[in-house]
């Protein structure tokens, strides 16, 4: 099963518009419901940002997907037009918001490289129910003027006269008939489709109307309109002006005949007529020429982004992966020149001028490679309000999101591996932590509750924060569900409360009693935990009962590149990160204490610490064996320190981070080996990962 | 549209022309043979860095162009006795579903086509070596044993029990 995206390029770009775009309007939607009412500038944005995805879904023969748009571009419209007071605001949202979730899940389908085959004909009935409700309102609401029962204080008078001239009454006088040709562009394809949309359109300006070819659904209608043009006839009490300015909007139109004819003829016998004259070609008729109107597809290059007005440009992903591939190899073969053994002994000073040049641009070249990656995680915070509002909703739970530093940037790989784990703890948060609103007043906290989700820089690493003000997690029922899983090992008061808590984390653990919609079944948890781990971070917990909760990931910063010391322990090297070492020593043999079990122990100033033989634990053939022919090397992680001892230190280099070899991974996992990297004479080396080592030597 | 259709027959038929050809390379006394279309290339022998806590018969890493390739040796692989690497020792570096893997054999033979008709299935006895193998082929009066490669790299996961 190949997991690539379908290659073509115009799709890719498609995909990818489409999704910002979407992102774009959601953002729009919860922020101006939040204010219930929709400023005009937003109705502009959705309106056109609609429009725009059904002209490239059209293009691309999404009909599904364009003709939710084309309902979804009507509803905004009429808002835009019309501005109608009294909307149900919530409701539209909603509507708004499922037609959007189904075009996204038509989306994802498409990039999966599945049939695009959603029906939308639900949604569409409902969007067009509130689109008729909107406008019903307004004829009930002209009405009810008379009773006093104004809604709103802000209707003109002459509103009121313009509404009732649009209302259709049964019977007029005004009513015109006209006749329409319309030519399309040579090349447009599906014609039939155009015409469709054409006449989806007419059918609310128009009263009756008639179009010939009559089948759209048929295959050689759209070769019958693309040869003779597509005849539309129609009855309506519009103006010429007003049917001409809604059919001039068609998308690749090329020419537009428009006449108004006599009306008392019915529509039949003209149809009788016309089938004969066209025919005949012979119809001339006073053209109302259009210029040619082309409905540009998005074009990829523009990106329109509400968070910020940097001019952005939109590369693939694929080119800087390899861009960040090429520096890496660069940094190693720069290495390998200045670090070249050749020149061992050589006293040269211009070279060494040059090479530390050379050393200062590659190092500069390198930050700048890494921050092109980096994105930051306000696009990733600001989806999270979408979470919040769905959940809230469905609970009737009153929560606030607070956002704090969301202009951290984080690698562009990680971004994408911790949206879905966010979303579940804002999930769990309102799920579990926080109370219903009635109940928080009663125990005096405000009733809109909060979450804060704050992200910071922390040394190498990002930390995510998400910070709840509910009830915290209940400590006994989590020890009660972990004793019952049996995971409690050791005596049980010896157990910290974040050791408790942490207990959380472990997959299948939750203190659901029942299995809810949104979580019970304990998989969320694990599911988080495992997208952290892979990316390389880690997950805690921390909560006051009573207070709030508190969930901390820690997620490295780059995966790439790091700061290493190589050691040598007989023939094989192995790097440890310069981050976790602490201080590196010839030890003396008085300070080694060996203990009842074997363990051997090392005395620096007062503290103990244990010592790890790596050639001992990895089997390694050295000639050094004795603690004073070695050296140690002190490191700590997480608080917790260790002594490594090797043969000796070969140097300090900055390295590339390489993953193991994935056979080598699914073959069996190594402890205290997070992945390896190149050396400067080409050889490989083995990065140590230091909680791993501390794991096994306290196993061991 | 119409083009990417041909394009895809096109590919296929590449595919094809790679069908049914085996690149040979001996062990001892017997000829083996894998599908060339898993082989990526074919090189010397290189310095190989271990990795602890593996299995007997996976050797190390080495570093090819900046990739790093696993190797197996395939004689302990199939429980042979170990020998010693000489100058006509070389690594296969097959390809199977996106995982390189190298392969330490005794010495490489040839490319060889091996018909279909030419290939009959493994005699089912229940010596460790004939897991990996998925058919005989005749060429001329020599047996080749064609190896099956998925085998290869995923008969490893009874052997660890993680």
């Amino acid at each position: 099963m190949s997991n690539q995206y379908v290659n073509e390029p115009m799709l890719d770009l498609f995909i990818f518009e489409s999704m910002q775009l979407l992102e774009q309007m959601e953002h729009l939607i919860i922020s101006n419901e939040k204010s219930s009412s929709y400023a005009s500038d937003a109705i502009n944005e959705i309106f056109r940002i609609m429009h725009t995805i059904k002209g490239s879904s059209a293009m691309m023969l999404y009909n599904n997907i364009s003709t939710l748009a084309h309902s979804m571009e009507d509803l905004f419209f009429v808002l835009r037009e019309d501005k109608p007071q009294n909307v149900d605001y919530s409701e539209l949202s909603d509507l708004v918001l499922e037609g959007l979730d189904f075009i996204k899940v038509e989306i994802a389908k498409i990039r999966n490289g599945d049939e695009a085959d959603g029906n939308a004909s639900d949604l569409i009935e409902s969007l067009r129910f509130f689109y008729e409700t909107i406008r019903g309102q307004e004829f009930n609401s002209i009405d009810q003027t008379i009773g006093g029962v104004i809604p709103s204080e802000n209707r003109k008078p002459d509103k009121q006269q313009y509404y009732i001239s649009k209302v259709r009454t049964e019977t007029t006088s005004n009513r015109n008939t006209f006749e329409a040709t319309l030519r399309f562009e040579e090349d447009c394809g599906m014609e039939n489709l155009r015409v469709f949309g054409v006449v989806n359109d007419l059918g609310d300006l128009a009263e009756e109307y008639y179009h010939i070819p009559e089948d759209l659904d048929k295959e050689d209608s759209a070769r019958v309109i693309k040869e003779q043009g597509f005849t539309l006839f129609l009855t309506t009490e519009r103006s010429l002006d007003e049917i001409h300015t809604a059919l001039i909007q068609t998308i690749y139109l090329k020419n537009l005949q428009l006449t108004q004819v006599e009306n008392s003829e019915s529509l039949n016998e003209r149809h009788k007529e016309r089938q004969i004259l066209l025919e005949d070609y012979s119809v001339k008729v006073p053209t109302v020429c259009c210029p040619n109107r082309v409905d540009n597809e998005p074009e990829g290059k523009e990106l329109h982004s509400t968070a910020t007005q940097q001019s952005i440009i939109s590369v693939s992903v694929a080119k800087l992966d390899q861009l960040m591939d090429l520096v890496g190899e660069m940094v190693i073969a720069e290495a390998m020149v200045t670090q070249n053994p050749d020149l061992k002994g050589l006293e040269l000073n211009n070279f060494d001028k040059a090479a530390r040049q050379l050393r200062k641009i590659t190092g500069e070249l390198q930050d700048t490679v890494m921050s092109v990656r980096m994105v930051p995680l306000a696009g990733t915070f600001q989806k999270m309000n979408r979470t919040l509002r769905d959940m809230c909703k469905k609970l009737n739970k009153e929560v606030q999101l607070q956002l704090i530093g969301e202009e951290t940037e984080v690698d562009k790989n990680i971004i994408e591996h911790i949206s879905d784990p966010l979303m579940h703890l804002i999930r769990n948060s309102i799920d579990h932590g926080l109370e219903m609103p009635d109940e928080r007043e009663q125990l005096g906290k405000l009733r809109l509750g909060t979450i804060v989700l704050e992200a910071k820089n922390s040394g190498g690493d990002v930390l995510i924060i998400i910070r709840d003000d509910g009830e915290g997690f209940n400590k006994d029922r989590i020890l009660a569900k972990a004793r019952e899983k049996g995971l409690i090992q050791g005596p049980e008061d010896e157990i910290t409360d974040k050791e408790i808590y942490n207990f959380v984390f472990l997959p299948g653990f939750s203190t659901n009693e029942s299995v809810t919609e949104f979580s019970g079944r304990g998989v969320g948890m694990d599911v988080v935990v495992k997208n952290i781990e892979a990316v390389g971070g880690s997950i805690s917990a921390d909560s006051i009962p009573g207070r709030g909760t508190t969930i901390t990931l820690k997620i490295p910063l780059t995966l790439a590149i790091i700061d290493g010391m190589n050691i040598k322990v007989g023939d094989s090297r192995y790097t440890i990160p310069t981050t976790a070492i602490k201080e590196s020593f010839s030890p003396k043999m008085t300070e080694v204490i060996v203990d009842p079990d074997d363990n051997e122990m090392m005395m620096v100033r007062g503290q103990c610490y244990p010592i790890l033989r790596l050639h001992d634990i990895y089997h390694v053939h050295t000639e050094v064996t004795q603690f004073t022919d070695g050296i140690i090397i002190m490191v700590e992680q997480d608080n917790k320190t260790l002594c490594i001892f090797a043969d000796e230190l070969i140097g300090q280099q900055q390295v590339v981070v390489k993953a193991l070899p994935t056979y080598i991974k699914n073959t069996s996992k190594v402890i205290g080996l997070a992945g390896c990297t190149l050396l400067g004479d080409g050889s490989i080396s083995l990065i140590l990962d230091i909680a791993g080592l501390i794991s096994f030597r306290r196993s061991a | 549209m119409a083009d990417n259709g041909e394009v895809e027959s096109q590919q296929e038929e590449v595919e094809d022309t790679q069908k049914g050809k085996f690149l040979t390379f001996c062990l001892g006394t017997e000829f083996y043979g894998i599908e060339i279309k898993y082989v990526t290339e074919i090189i010397g022998l290189q310095p190989i860095t271990e990795i602890p806590e593996m299995p007997e018969y996976i050797k190390g890493i080495i570093n090819l162009r900046g990739k790093l390739i696993p190797l197996m040796d395939v004689r302990l692989r199939f429980k042979k006795p170990f020998r010693e690497y000489n100058d006509r020792t070389c690594i296969v570096v097959i390809d199977i579903k996106e995982i390189p893997i190298g392969l330490i054999v005794d010495s490489v033979s040839e490319v060889i086509a091996i018909p279909e008709e030419e290939i009959v299935a493994p005699p089912t006895m229940t010596k460790e070596g004939n897991k990996y193998i998925k058919g005989i082929g005749k060429v001329g009066t020599d047996v080749k044993l064609l190896l099956d490669s998925d085998k290869l790299l995923t008969e490893t996961d009874f052997d660890n029990l993680r």
